[in-house]
């Protein structure tokens, strides 16, 4: 082992991805992130040059954007050690698809493949990468998990949030029935199909309600914005936040969607 | 014949969501197929690597399609029987139709064919004087409500128990109307009478078939009634239906596929029947038809070979994917207004009835990726939908407003300090008109959202403006 190979056992140096709905919606998820991440004993820096994985043009089938996209998160996120995203379905992206974005360009294709085997999901870096078994945090009342699609299916993000919300002192937490289910999210397909999105999302929070939970967590904010919105708009006693919120013990923010204190 | 409706998904599927007799017959999809599936995957250790090999077999096969092709022609040839080579589906009908003539045919049997529905062969012999019936009770169920299958494997899904006693009663009109139907045995000995007569006075059977093998110029038909093989064996004739990827090289391969064909689609190990037909019937066999055609179709599939698409044509038929994913649950499958439906449907319809008619398919997906988990030959569902919609892209078909907001978008993400500079502002705006209540019941230019539910507000502030600030103490932002 080298010297600086050493080092970088003792702190690994994470460039965050914060995502462009977390930039937008909930800042609080960025900063649980760091928090845990540090933890974790690691070094976070935020590259300034991120907007969006690209994900919305490249599901859409504008491939040239999603390009330019992915050739600027490349460049900015090349000089890590690591890549973490609180977000399966960012992450997702750049680890599962960005090598496919380039099958024309041997020399972007290499990059990209290079940057995709060093990208993360959050809280199964935590667990996979620097080992975390638990956190320090406590929280009360009963929750439940949504496993969100491209974490689970792209990333095998399935145990590692269980077993850290397992670690935490007066956190009980439920199995939801049909955790694995699509939320009906999807991006822009509930927008462009509203009514079947509100199909999808409407079984969500019937099961989500039939768990007895007071909180529903997820790692996806796009998924948690639909299942929050849906469960307000139900008059649901049931509120929603982001995995990493409650790992990191951050609880003076309001949940999704909920009325300011 | 059915028209192709794709291009109307979106009222096809609204239209299923208010449907509550769909819905209710919908909700059984859900328990039963997945939970069996599941059940049949765990007990067999080599499934996952059947699976591979699965697909292997069938890339392998795709690969040298033209060579299996002319050798299992040569096959058939050899048993006595007949190859039909088809470019597309009026040429099919055409043969199907000119093999009935000279067979003097009458009554027309079929067992369940997917290739059958995909030429409309029924509309087509009935238009030309000839009576085709459905023997798999599904279809024959379907045939008498003249309707497209809504399920690969289980075409009468969409139906509950009380609609199909009520097409029985209208249909069976020689019976008691009083008589008891409640019973889905009931219905089962009713449709069996009524076929019972019909296979005895066919004169041309007509099957699909699940593979067709080089080795032997046999074709392999798996039926859980066993109406196949009534189908096949009473009628002088027996013409077989199959598109042209169903060639596998030999018996093994099949063998090989057939494991995960029916756990992949009802959770059974095998099928009730897995019937293999080689040529007319020899002079030392029991029973078995005069004579025996075969007609193979292309209708676009050698142009899917070596595009994006290629993959697509691994598929058996098995179902699974439909049974995984919620927008079929959702809508169920007459909404995809074609003969498939489902993820698969997303794939193929686009490829054999055009992008212009059945564009909106691919695009009804959330990406979740359950099909491409469950599909027993791997096969990369979501991905395929994905370069549909590139397609459609490049050929402008994406509506404008829908194009207009990615250039948009696009244009924001590859210009970072613009882009940081706009979400701080709408951050701040969005929070500021969120106020205390956290959330709106209603947004200019999101109204497919908030029609369904409340589209929460942001915190008030952008991350990296928090971040560039210096403000790093993690959960104590303001």
């Amino acid at each position: 082992m080298t010297t600086a190979e050493s080092k970088a056992s003792v702190a690994r140096r994470v460039g965050l991805f914060v995502t462009c709905l977390v930039d937008l919606y909930r800042p609080s998820v960025g900063f649980a992130a760091v928090k845990l991440l540090q933890e974790a004993g690691c070094t976070v820096e935020v590259p300034a040059a991120q907007t969006c994985c690209g994900q919305p043009a490249y599901n859409s089938g504008d491939r040239a954007d999603a390009q330019a996209i992915a050739r600027q998160v490349i460049a900015a996120f090349e000089p890590f050690e690591h890549v973490v995203v609180p977000s399966g379905s960012c992450a997702g992206m750049i680890h599962s698809h960005y090598p496919a974005l380039f099958d024309d360009d041997a020399l972007w294709r290499a990059r990209a493949e290079r940057l995709a085997a060093r990208t993360h999901e959050l809280v199964a870096f935590l667990v996979d990468v620097c080992g975390m078994t638990r956190v320090a945090a406590s929280w009360r009342g009963l929750v439940t998990y949504h496993d969100s699609c491209s974490g689970l299916r792209e990333l095998g993000v399935k145990n590692q949030p269980r077993q850290l919300l397992d670690s935490i002192a007066g956190l009980k937490r439920t199995e939801l029935p049909g955790a694995e289910i699509c939320c009906g999210f999807g991006g822009t397909f509930c927008v462009k199909y509203p009514e079947i999105s509100d199909k999808m999302v409407s079984e969500k929070t019937a099961d989500i309600a039939a768990t007895g939970a007071d909180l529903v967590l997820a790692g996806d904010m796009g998924c948690l914005l639909n299942i929050a919105g849906k469960l307000s708009r139900e008059g649901r006693p049931v509120v929603a936040r982001h995995v990493a919120e409650v790992l990191a013990g951050i609880d003076d923010t309001p949940p999704i969607g909920a009325p300011r204190r | 014949m059915h028209t192709p409706t794709s291009h109307a998904f979106k009222d096809n599927a609204r239209r299923a969501l208010g449907d509550p007799q769909l819905q209710q017959a919908m909700s059984h999809v859900k328990k039963n197929f997945i939970e069996k599936r599941a059940k049949a995957a765990a007990r067999l250790p080599e499934f996952e690597a059947l699976r591979d090999a699965a697909r292997s077999i069938k890339d392998h096969t795709l690969a040298n399609l033209d060579i299996y092709l002319e050798a299992y022609e040569a096959k058939v040839k050899e048993a006595g029987g007949h190859v039909h080579w088809c470019a597309d589906a009026e040429s099919a009908r055409q043969t199907v139709l000119r093999l009935c003539r000279a067979a003097k045919a009458r009554t027309v049997t079929k067992g369940k064919s997917m290739i059958g529905e995909e030429i409309a062969i029924n509309d087509f012999l009935e238009e030309n004087g000839i009576t085709p019936v459905e023997t798999d009770l599904g279809e024959y169920i379907i045939q008498l409500r003249h309707e497209l299958p809504s399920h690969i494997i289980a075409p009468a899904i969409h139906l509950t128990k009380e609609q199909v006693a009520d097409a029985f009663r209208e249909a069976h009109t020689d019976l008691d109307p009083n008589r008891p139907l409640t019973e889905p045995r009931d219905m089962l000995a009713e449709a069996r009478a009524k076929l019972r007569d019909r296979f005895l006075k066919a004169d041309v059977g007509i099957t699909g078939a699940n593979f067709l093998i080089a080795e032997t110029g046999s074709s392999v038909i798996v039926t859980n009634e066993g109406n196949g093989d009534l189908t096949q064996i009473l009628p002088r004739v027996h013409i077989v239906l199959a598109s042209l990827e169903k060639v596998v090289p030999t018996l093994e391969d099949a063998s090989t596929i057939l494991r995960v064909l029916a756990r992949s689609a009802t959770g059974q190990e095998m099928s009730v029947y897995t019937t293999f037909s080689t040529g007319p019937r020899r002079a030392d066999d029991a029973d078995g038809p005069d004579e025996y055609h075969v007609v193979l179709l292309d209708n676009g599939r050698s142009k899917m070979l070596g595009s994006e698409f290629a993959e697509a044509l691994r598929c058996i038929r098995c179902g699974a994917c439909l049974n995984h994913c919620p927008v079929y649950q959702a809508v169920g499958g007459h909404a995809y207004g074609w003969v498939y439906s489902g993820p698969i449907g997303a794939v193929l319809n686009p490829a054999l009835i055009g992008v212009e008619e059945a564009g909106d398919l691919p695009n009804a997906s959330t990406f979740c990726g359950r099909c491409e988990s469950v599909c027993p030959m791997r096969i990369p569902l979501p991905k395929m939908m994905r370069h549909w919609r590139e397609r459609e892209f490049e050929r402008h078909l994406t509506p404008p407003r829908h194009r207009l907001g990615l250039k948009l978008w696009a244009f924001l993400a590859t210009h970072p300090a613009l882009y940081r500079l706009t979400a701080s502002l709408a951050a701040r705006l969005l929070g500021a008109l969120g106020g205390k209540r956290g959330r709106f019941a209603a947004l200019p230019l999101a109204q497919g959202w908030t029609a369904h539910r409340d589209m929460p507000a942001p915190e008030g502030r952008s991350f990296q403006s928090l971040w560039a600030a210096g403000n790093r103490n993690a959960g104590k932002q303001p």
